[in-house]
């Protein structure tokens, strides 16, 4: 026993450090992606903000101007469209997708044949990209070449469908494009709720005599009415993040109708060198996003903190 | 037993349900095929006007049945094709995204993967508040980063070049990919990893020998995702490249904005589809894990 | 000093910041026995095991391994091998990868590895299993790799972690019977967490109940049965539970005996077997196991001593084959007995009982503990 008791002292000190790598290793591995994520969320929000209430113009300048760049941003014309535009498509485009992607979701839970190419024709738009879709569908709109020449040349001379090339109208063009798009992607997510969907409920439902349609809307929809929360809430960031597909569909035309906030930014910022108030609309963006997103993660989290204390 | 059914008395309601059930199926079906024709049109027109010459478009319009079939248009879009100016068609560009897309898909999964081995099985004080700051990566709009990442890829002397966008997508996609393979390990017991500490295993062999043999199904799925997301991403390629050093989605709008007077469908419509190609072919041999990340990313 | 333990554990402490998970335990574990660490899920016992392992920090405290102090000892090098509620056996690597991982990390020549992985397999029959992947396991063989993984390492201790609680109810006894026949075999020292005390006391040599964080009682398997040290460890281990009646102390004609309330509305009177201690209080609670109610008849009283009879109405009858299981009221009190199918009563009867005094125990109703 004596011994024994000898090496242990020995034996302990050299241990700690070795140790203590042992435990920082994880932490180390960690720390550039970490220092990465950190600058890229923390310090570029920071920065734009700073440039939000700087004299920037052409160039970034750190001379402070208060609130300046918000003020004329909230005064422009342009920027008064760009949001209008964004709260109709927004509405628009969630609505249809999520009308159409629980229509194709239904269809495809009633057993039928096929299920796999029936779900990669709905979703293959979502593997595209939008400057892919927004260029092809401009043809479609295109009035001389696309689909009302199509049309017409089957007969129907006095058919009009020249939605971009109207002031008025190419907001919809938009609206149906991005609705053409993604709601391949709400069909996904629903049809996975449906699937989620306990089978002994809809067992249940049918003894009792409910007819498909009560069957659905009484339910099955209820019980994956958060799913429809999750579609909505990244919809809308889709939406309050569109860029792309209307660069490539209509560039904001005809004129200034159909400019977005992103597209705001990006030509003040890089086309008329107001980099000040670009980076203003900017701030306005992630704050549009935050309004959003804050309240349902919130949400989210508070629902499972419920379901984890009654588990 | 066929003389037996004949032999059954006849049941009107039974009788009934099954009409019913033949037109609820046929009304099923017939829904399903107008979308699905909605939904394949758009590819339809392109691909076949790739292969139709430019006068017959013009004579019959976008959409209409080809009459006639030739190659060219590829050729032209691949290598000869103006676009402001320079007459090398998309090889360039294409060739751009495609060293972009790799290296960056490939970094920002490594980087994931280590990330989430470490968020979940190596949980240290404060961890998931880590965690949940890398996360708010996910739904930071590019535009509030635009002009610091302008400054820092000056600074780096990465202004357009394609290093610099992979950087931006490899720092942008590290929330994305940590998210991804975080909630997977979570799902691995961790008595495993108990197991192989016991067995005298330490933090990489661990990774290597049992984390990274289970994770096949993740890895191909943020692949997925990261190389579709990369290969179709267009604001930081318009802003931070120009000309030579575009990738394809940029090129693709300048190439479609550049046609002045006669617009050459056949020629756009081949540069449309082979900037659209390899995320196409990605979607249909792995579509399973496409989905798969669709639905993981936007639950959580 | 001959007889060191394999396993001694002084004032152990753990807390979770301000919670305190395990307070003060004590226990050690002689070279070749089975301890059992019982108790219901939440009472520390799984913790404790994992910090024997070295899995979980030690907050204060010791623990030592033969003579070792292993408080930050890394698990590897602590000379113990762990089986898993969940088996961990590594998913991707076959039945033969999983017993030599270890082995392998520790660098052990291949030719010493195929040695150990014959004997193994070997003592545990699954020889036929070696080239196939836990996946392809059914849950008794994949409980034996996840053992085999256990003993290749020839360790000093033995750790269990509710080993059985993943299989069905059959499949469980055989395996019970066979970690007993393995520990037989092998001799080693083995540390075992179960919440099911059957599993406890058919295995274990000694048992340790825990409640709370802390250790109700370390004691023989036997003597935790008979003697609890407190209403928790009664309760807790046997089934259907002791019953638990409030009882008064009385002392008729120089005998001492404890007055409880009857369905009627009065009283009966028991003597006791052996006087209680003299600082026990006037009220008590006296626990009686349900197989220790009969039917009383006179040669019973003759056969045992210390019977005591007293009369009660039959509420319930629940026959289970081997045994009947009967409600009886006392007072308000429902109480459990247990009785052989022949004498069982029926439902609606009054019987008369015999209660064994002699194996019945007294409880201070304040202190929660034995008299």
């Amino acid at each position: 026993m004596s011994t024994h008791d000898l090496t242990i002292p020995i034996a302990a000190p050299a241990r700690p450090w070795r140790e203590r790598l042992g435990t920082l290793i994880p932490i180390l591995v960690l720390a550039p992606s970490l220092a990465a994520s950190f600058v890229y969320v923390f310090v570029f929000a920071a920065w734009t903000l700073y440039l939000s209430v700087s004299t920037s113009s052409l160039l970034p300048s750190y001379g402070f101007a208060g609130l300046d760049n918000y003020m004329s941003l909230w005064a422009n014309r342009r920027w008064n469209i760009a949001y209008t535009n964004l709260f109709f498509f927004s509405g628009f485009y969630i609505l249809g997708s999520m009308a159409v992607g629980l229509l194709l979701a239904i269809l495809i839970d009633q057993r039928v044949r096929g299920e796999a190419v029936w779900r990669t024709i709905f979703l293959y738009p979502l593997a595209v990209s939008f400057i892919v879709t927004g260029t092809v569908w401009s043809w479609l709109y295109n009035p001389a070449d696309g689909i009302q020449a199509l049309v017409r040349g089957l007969g129907w001379s006095s058919f009009n469908f020249a939605l971009t090339s109207d002031r008025n109208l190419a907001i919809y063009a938009i609206i149906i494009t991005g609705v053409w798009q993604s709601s391949g992607f709400a069909m996904a997510l629903f049809l996975a709720g449906l699937r989620s969907v306990d089978p002994d409920l809809i067992k249940a439902a049918q003894i009792d005599g409910a007819s498909t349609f009560r069957t659905y809307r009484r339910v099955i929809l209820p019980t994956i009415a958060p799913i429809f929360l999750a579609v909505a809430v990244i919809q809308i960031q889709f939406a309050i993040k569109t860029f792309d597909l209307v660069a490539a569909l209509t560039r904001g035309g005809p004129g200034v109708s159909t400019t977005f906030p992103a597209i705001y930014v990006y030509d003040l910022m890089f086309q008329r060198g107001q980099i000040g108030e670009g980076a203003a609309a900017a701030v306005m963006m992630l704050a549009a996003l935050a309004v959003v997103l804050v309240p349902y993660s919130l949400w989210v989290v508070w629902r499972r903190r419920r379901e984890s204390g009654h588990g | 037993m066929a003389d037996t059914a004949i032999a059954l008395p006849f049941d009107a309601e039974a009788a009934a349900a099954s009409r019913r059930h033949f037109w609820s199926r046929f009304a099923i079906y017939g829904l399903l095929a107008l979308f699905a024709v909605i939904y394949l049109v758009p590819l339809l027109v392109v691909v076949l006007n790739s292969f139709r010459e430019q006068e017959e478009i013009a004579r019959n319009g976008l959409i209409s049945l080809p009459q006639s079939f030739r190659l060219n248009a590829w050729s032209d879009a691949w290598g000869t094709y103006c676009i402001a100016g320079t007459c090398e068609g998309m090889k360039r560009n294409f060739l751009n995204s495609l060293w972009m897309t790799i290296p960056a898909t490939i970094l920002s999964t490594l980087l994931g993967a280590i990330n989430g081995y470490v968020l979940s099985k190596w949980r240290f004080r404060g961890s998931e508040v880590l965690f949940t700051c890398m996360l708010l990566g996910v739904f930071m709009p590019g535009q509030i980063a635009l002009m610091p990442w302008a400054f820092v890829l000056g600074k780096l002397g990465l202004t357009n070049s394609t290093y610099g966008l992979i950087l931006v997508h490899v720092i942008q996609g590290i929330s994305f990919t940590t998210l991804f393979c975080r909630n997977y390990y979570v799902g691995i017991p961790d008595d495993l990893i108990k197991a192989a500490r016991i067995d005298g295993a330490g933090f990489w062999r661990i990774f290597r020998k049992i984390i990274l043999p289970l994770s096949p199904p993740i890895l191909i799925v943020t692949v997925i995702w990261q190389f579709t997301g990369i290969w179709n991403e267009y604001l930081f390629g318009v802003v931070f490249t120009s000309g030579q050093q575009q990738p394809i989605t940029a090129a693709l709008v300048a190439l479609t904005a550049s046609g002045t007077t006669a617009r050459s469908y056949d020629v756009m419509s081949a540069a449309v589809l082979i900037g659209a190609l390899p995320p196409l072919l990605i979607y249909l041999f792995g579509g399973k894990y496409f989905v798969r990340g669709l639905t993981q990313g936007a639950i959580k | 000093m001959t007889n060191q333990s394999a396993l001694t554990i002084r004032n152990l402490q753990k807390s979770y910041g301000a919670v305190e998970v395990l307070r003060g335990i004590n226990l050690e574990a002689q070279p070749g026995e089975f301890v059992a660490l019982v108790g219901p899920s939440g009472c520390g016992k799984s913790t404790l095991l994992a910090m024997i392992a070295g899995l979980e920090s030690v907050t204060s405290g010791e623990i030592r391994i033969g003579d070792r102090l292993v408080n930050s000892v890394p698990p590897k090098d602590r000379d113990i091998a762990m089986v898993f509620q969940s088996y961990a056996l590594y998913p991707t690597m076959t039945v033969r990868e999983n017993i030599t991982f270890g082995m392998e990390s520790r660098g052990v020549p291949k030719a010493e590895q195929a040695e150990a992985v014959k004997r193994v397999s070997a003592l545990l029959q699954i020889e036929p299993l070696l080239n196939r992947k836990p996946g392809q396991l059914s849950g008794g063989q994949r409980q034996r790799v996840a053992m085999g993984r256990a003993l290749v390492r020839d360790p000093k201790l033995f750790l269990f972690d509710e080993p059985l609680s993943n299989l069905d109810a059959k499949l469980r006894v055989d395996m019970r019977t066979e970690i007993k026949k393995l520990h037989n075999r092998v001799g080693k020292t083995t540390i075992y967490v179960t919440h099911d005390q059957v599993e406890a006391m058919t295995l274990a040599s000694r048992i340790a109940v825990m409640h709370q964080g802390s250790v109700q009682q370390f004691d023989a398997a036997q003597t935790i049965y008979s003697r609890p040290a407190n209403m928790f460890v009664a309760g807790f281990m046997g089934s259907p539970a002791m019953n638990f009646i409030p009882a008064e102390l009385t002392g008729v004609a120089g005998q001492p005996s404890v007055t409880v309330r009857t369905a009627t509305g009065g009283t009966a009177t028991l003597p006791l077997a052996q006087p209680a201690p003299a600082n026990a209080p006037k009220q008590v609670v006296l626990g009686v196991r349900p197989e220790h109610i009969y039917r009383f008849s006179d040669d019973l009283g003759q056969r045992k001593p210390g019977i005591a009879a007293m009369d009660a109405p039959v509420e319930l009858v629940e026959p289970t084959g081997a045994e009947t299981l009967a409600v009886l009221k006392f007072g308000d009190l429902e109480v459990t007995g247990r009785f052989d199918p022949d004498s069982a009563p029926r439902m609606g009867e009054t019987m008369t009982l015999g209660i064994d005094m002699a194996r019945a125990c007294l409880f201070d109703p304040t202190t929660k503990t034995l008299l």
